[in-house]
């Protein structure tokens, strides 16, 4: 099934140093005959050229919202990465005009267009989740993340498409559609926040929100061939995101650069006084220290302990996914990076002690979808089988199969072997990524364990699907923050297919990923990550 | 003064228990308390402390439950009087239009997020400390969940194994009719809860409508030891619980709005016998007396089934108490044990206690009920009115603060239970709705005790006072009631009344001496009221044995 793997080229040419383990894999871009695409330059920042443009009057904000809705209406029907689009946008731009015009001050994100995740509430559009049981649902409020996007003037564009309540991992699990992969239209995007993916991959928007629950923003964003930014917990507010597992699930960015996502990261996080788990930390300015790659010194990253975690590099993982990101730790040690192999003896743990803790938590917080007050109430004489009916047709199959996993685990008998237990691992995980954490500054890993596969492929194997979140979960039980780049390509049926790599931080240290991030992505050569089916009107 | 009275099972022939507990020749003496049934729901809001004017029925129901004992437990619920709930900035007032005072949080819509207000948490440690109980430093909020409609998240932020205090005791007196004591009952913990909305069933039946502005009303559940034997006792904790949460100015205690709600269990076993007999649930009782009645007819009804060996009939179930047939009837038997499913919930961090916070909480307890009963029987007054005084916050601080005006302990007392009472009671006002103030009460009492006035203008002044404020000192002024003690004006008083009426007189020196009654009647009216009724019959009775 795999053809020949296409390695990226990296901005200083070296082979590997010696005392790196991970180098006995998969050859690394040594072979410099290989046919690379030209030469392209790195990634730009919409954000940045966008407020350019407006601030400079060389466009208008109508005129720049008209080119994504364009490109929007032509990849929508092969995509269907929205489940609603907003028939506002245009309206919104023409105020940010007028407000150019008198030359009143606009906010950091004005006339950018975002892309909201439908699981996150918005006032003036349908938040379904994904789901039958909130058809139609209007919420009377804007999610704090997307209140302070208004405020700092981006107009949100639509909602996205998702696994049902963030449950999946390939955006199937959609009550009303399936979303396409930009790259290969007969593959998946990831999940669950595979619309916020696709729609930035194939730029339909500049930005978009999506959650993370289990890697939910960090396996679409390197399925699609984006930035996907896990937050640390607490730092971007929950209010509004239609809960899952409320001790797991973030607020995360999409972005087709690192800037982007910075600057977005910096738009929706603070201390909310309505999320009671929200931190109260000051919110750094995320990308004010980015240094333009000109100005870069050759090791720009002296120094910087990197850890790439063995477990993730190991089998049941796609090998050209393991030369891709060992291709991605040669460059970061060619930036000046020490690298050195660290073991979470852990890290295997994870996946089943997530899937009982956010089964268990979904159980419960999908318990007031009863048709007593949203989406479709079933005709009932008597009030169980009103509950019932109503939740038997509201809930798709894998929903119903996560409340049936987590009320059992909540039982009582099996409290203590399932849920209690779970928490201890996540005690556990949370201690080996301290420790890890301790002697690195970040850890690397594969974003997941293989590139995007065909649209129902997995669609019957459960199984296989959750094991596809091995190289997320543990984040999300550490509540870390992590940040998935694109490093490379795979070739697949003569498809290239992007690959991300995930860097995972301290807690809080957001600041520290994007700025490494940026250096890697700015000095990142060989790569374009604009998808062939938008690369005409989206010149890089 | 105000008598709840406290009365007995009501007998009605055709309920089965009662009437086949009885004896026959007991019918009567039931049938005569029937008549005062009525009342005593009605008196307790104003008045929690209970009465009762025999000992007769506690005696039936020992006769009754001979070789018996009952096992009662207590869990109340105190609705918390913060200005908004629990966890979010809603209102909430009783009674309001339905669905009014609600937002996304208590709605339960998708993505709202609860946030812990905080005088929750103070209030819980308030009475938690006023129960004597262990603070737990490190809690946390737990989910329980079911399904029910007036529920709108699907379950109930709670406290499970980690109540935030826990281990205490409370100690009250039992009022001298129903036996007198002092009592202690264990409290097994205080945990913090949020209250559900409520379900208006509509006139024929066919839906419901639900109400959610009680929805995410703080609570704190407290939970008794099951140290309790009668209904009375159970009252007793309840009344003694409501006059905590007043005191302590946590909840307005009311039990007809359901800010306090009490649910009790009750269970019988032989005496001697260890484990505990099958625990029955009784819920909606609305009044202490409910509380009292309705245990001792579940354990009548228990012991019956024993003496007549089907306790087997005797199943775990909820019962409802039935206020207009005075009795418990079957609400739902419980199949099995529900399981809640609680675990910990992820939307609310723990609940940290710092020491330096329990303590200033700590010290600005105000003194209690309990406190103020002690330092009452110190002062010398009687159980009984020990029991009035510290009854009532705001009658507890009329009566301090009349004492600190330096007015006699039982005087003060005498006047606040008699008069002062009986006209609150007619007003149905509260001592500090009336017109009086303490220090004019303080005042009276010693225009009297030092002869300014008399003890019978004295009650006029007060119930002046009490209906339209002023001053002792004013409107003795004003109405000049100041007591004549001048033995020259009484002296012309008398003549000018013996002068009027020869013929009285006349008989008075035949020998019909009564008639010095009459003749101080008219001189006392003539005065206004104001002789000095010692000087006026010592002058009046020279005058009528003067020789002529
Ligand atoms: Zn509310």
């Amino acid at each position: 099934m795999l053809s020949s793997v296409q390695n990226p080229r990296f901005l200083l040419l070296h082979l590997p140093p010696k005392h790196l383990h991970f180098a006995t894999t998969k050859a690394i871009h040594t072979s410099q005959t290989l046919a690379l695409s030209p030469s392209t330059s790195p990634p730009v920042s919409q954000i940045l050229t966008l407020r350019h443009s407006l601030l400079s009057r060389r466009s208008t904000a109508v005129e720049l919202a008209e080119a994504y809705l364009a490109r929007l209406r032509r990849t929508e029907p092969q995509l269907k990465s929205f489940l609603h689009v907003s028939e506002n946008a245009l309206k919104e731009a023409a105020e940010i005009d007028r407000r150019i015009e008198r030359n009143e001050a606009v906010g950091p994100m004005a006339g950018v267009l975002v892309a909201v995740k439908d699981n996150i509430c918005t006032a003036d559009m349908p938040s379904t989740a994904g789901s039958r049981a909130l058809e139609g649902y209007r919420p009377p409020f804007d999610a704090t993340a997307v209140r302070k996007l208004r405020e700092s003037g981006a107009i949100v564009i639509g909602k996205t498409n998702l696994d049902e309540f963030g449950m999946g991992s390939t955006t199937e699990g959609s009550a009303y559609q399936v979303t396409a992969n930009p790259w290969d239209l007969s593959r998946v995007p990831g999940g669950s926040s595979g619309g916020s993916a696709a729609a930035v991959s194939a730029r339909q928007c500049v930005v978009s929100l999506g959650s993370d629950t289990g890697g939910s923003v960090r396996q679409p964003a390197s399925f699609c061939g984006v930035v996907g930014l896990k937050p640390t917990y607490g730092c971007v507010s929950r209010y509004g995101l239609v809960a899952y597992a409320s001790s797991l699930d973030v607020i995360g960015c999409f972005g087709s650069s690192v800037t982007d996502t910075g600057i977005l990261l910096h738009a929706i996080s603070g201390h909310d006084r309505f999320d009671a788990t929200s931190s109260k930390r000051q919110v750094p300015a995320f990308t004010s220290q980015f240094i333009s790659k000109d100005l870069l010194e050759s090791k720009p990253l002296k120094g910087l302990r990197v850890g790439i975690i063995r477990e993730t590099i190991d089998d049941g993982v796609d090998p050209d996914v393991i030369s891709s990101v060992c291709g991605a730790a040669c460059h970061l040690e060619e930036l000046g990076c020490i690298v050195t192999e660290v073991s979470l003896p852990s890290f295997s743990l994870g996946l089943p002690a997530y899937y009982i803790l956010a089964s268990s938590e979904s159980s419960s917080n999908l318990s007031r979808y009863d048709g007593v007050r949203y989406g479709n109430q079933v005709v009932a004489d008597e009030l169980n089988s009103l509950y019932g009916n109503s939740r038997a047709k509201g809930f798709g199959s894998e929903v119903k199969m996560r409340i049936l996993m987590g009320t059992y685990a909540l039982s009582a008998g099996y409290y203590d072997a399932y849920y209690k237990r779970a928490q201890q691992v996540r005690t556990l995980i949370q201690k080996s990524f301290k420790e890890a954490l301790d002697k690195n500054d970040i850890l690397i890993s594969p974003a997941a364990p293989s590139v995007a596969y065909k649209i129902g492929e997995k669609k019957n194997d459960p199984l296989a699907m959750y094991a596809g979140d091995i190289m997320t979960v543990n984040v999300n039980l550490a509540g870390l923050p992590a940040l998935v780049l694109p490093c490379g390509f795979v070739e697949e049926e003569s498809t290239s297919l992007p690959v991300g790599f995930q860097m995972i931080g301290a807690a809080f240290d957001e600041e520290k990923l994007l700025k490494v991030g940026h250096i890697f992505e700015q000095t990142l050569r060989g790569c374009n990550f604009v998808p062939p089916l938008v690369a005409d009107d989206f010149p890089c | 003064m105000a008598l709840t009275l406290f009365r007995g099972i009501q007998t009605r022939p055709f309920l089965p228990y009662p009437y086949g507990l009885f004896p026959r020749k007991h019918v009567l003496f039931y049938a005569t308390m029937k008549s005062t049934q009525t009342q005593t729901a009605t008196h307790e809001k104003e008045q929690p402390l209970l009465k009762v004017s025999s000992h007769t029925h506690s005696k039936r129901l020992d006769n009754v439950s001979k070789g018996y004992e009952a096992i009662i437990g207590i869990e109340t619920h105190v609705q918390l009087y913060t200005l908004t709930k629990a966890f979010c900035s809603c209102p909430y007032s009783y009674g309001s239009q339905p669905n009014t005072t609600i937002c996304p949080i208590c709605m339960g819509l998708p993505g709202a997020l609860p946030v812990l207000n905080s005088k929750v948490i103070e209030f819980a440690v308030k009475l938690g400390l006023a129960l004597n109980c262990k603070l737990s430093l490190n809690s946390k909020f737990d989910r329980k969940q079911y399904f029910y409609p007036d529920l709108p998240k699907g379950y109930q932020i709670s406290q499970f194994d980690i109540p935030i205090a826990s281990g205490g005791f409370i100690d009250l007196d039992i009022p001298v009719e129903f036996g007198g004591g002092h009592r202690r009952f264990g409290i097994t913990r205080v945990h913090m809860e949020e209250d559900a909305g409520k379900l208006l069933h509509t006139g024929n039946g066919s839906y419901s409508e639900v109400d959610l502005n009680r929805a995410g009303v703080p609570l704190l559940e407290i939970v008794s030891e099951p140290d309790m034997r009668t209904g009375i006792e159970a009252a007793e904790y309840a009344a003694e619980l409501q006059r905590l949460v007043r005191f302590l100015g946590v909840s307005n205690g009311n039990m007809q709005e359901g800010s306090l709600r009490c649910d009790v269990n009750v269970s019988v076993r032989p005496i001697g016998q260890l484990e505990f007999g099958t625990k029955v649930e009784i819920k909606n009782l609305n009044s202490f007396s409910a509380i009292s009645r309705a245990i001792d007819f579940e354990i009548s009804r228990q012991v019956l089934l024993h003496n007549e060996n089907q306790s087997i009939q005797i199943v775990q179930e909820t019962r409802l108490w039935d206020e207009g047939a005075q009795k418990t009837v079957t609400m739902r038997k419980k199949e099995g044990l529900s399981d809640y499913r609680y675990f910990p919930e992820p939307d609310l961090p723990e609940v940290i206690l710092g020491k330096e916070y329990i303590d200033s909480i700590r010290d600005s307890l105000p003194e209690l009920p309990e406190m103020k009963r002690r330092r009452y029987e110190k002062m010398g007054l009687s159980m009984q009115d020990v029991l009035f005084l510290a009854n009532d916050i705001n009658v507890a601080d009329f009566f301090d603060a009349t004492i600190d005006k330096g007015a006699d302990v039982k005087l003060a007392a005498n006047w606040i239970m008699g008069d002062i009472a009986a006209y609150m009671k007619n007003e149905k006002l509260s001592i500090n709705e009336t017109k009086l103030i303490p220090q004019e009460l303080a005042e009276l009492i010693a225009s009297i005790k030092g002869g300014t006035i008399s003890g019978k203008i004295g009650k006029e002044i007060l119930f002046e006072m009490l209906g339209k404020g002023g001053t002792v000192k004013g409107l003795i002024k004003e109405k000049d009631l100041v007591q004549i003690v001048d033995p020259v004006e009484i002296e012309r008083m008398v003549d000018k009344v013996i002068a009027e009426n020869p013929k009285q007189l006349e008989q008075y020196r035949g020998g019909r001496t009564k008639l010095q009654g009459y003749f101080a009647g008219q001189i006392m009216k003539l005065s206004k009221g104001k002789a000095n009724p010692v000087l006026l019959n010592k002058i009046l009775l020279e005058k009528l044995n003067a020789k002529s």
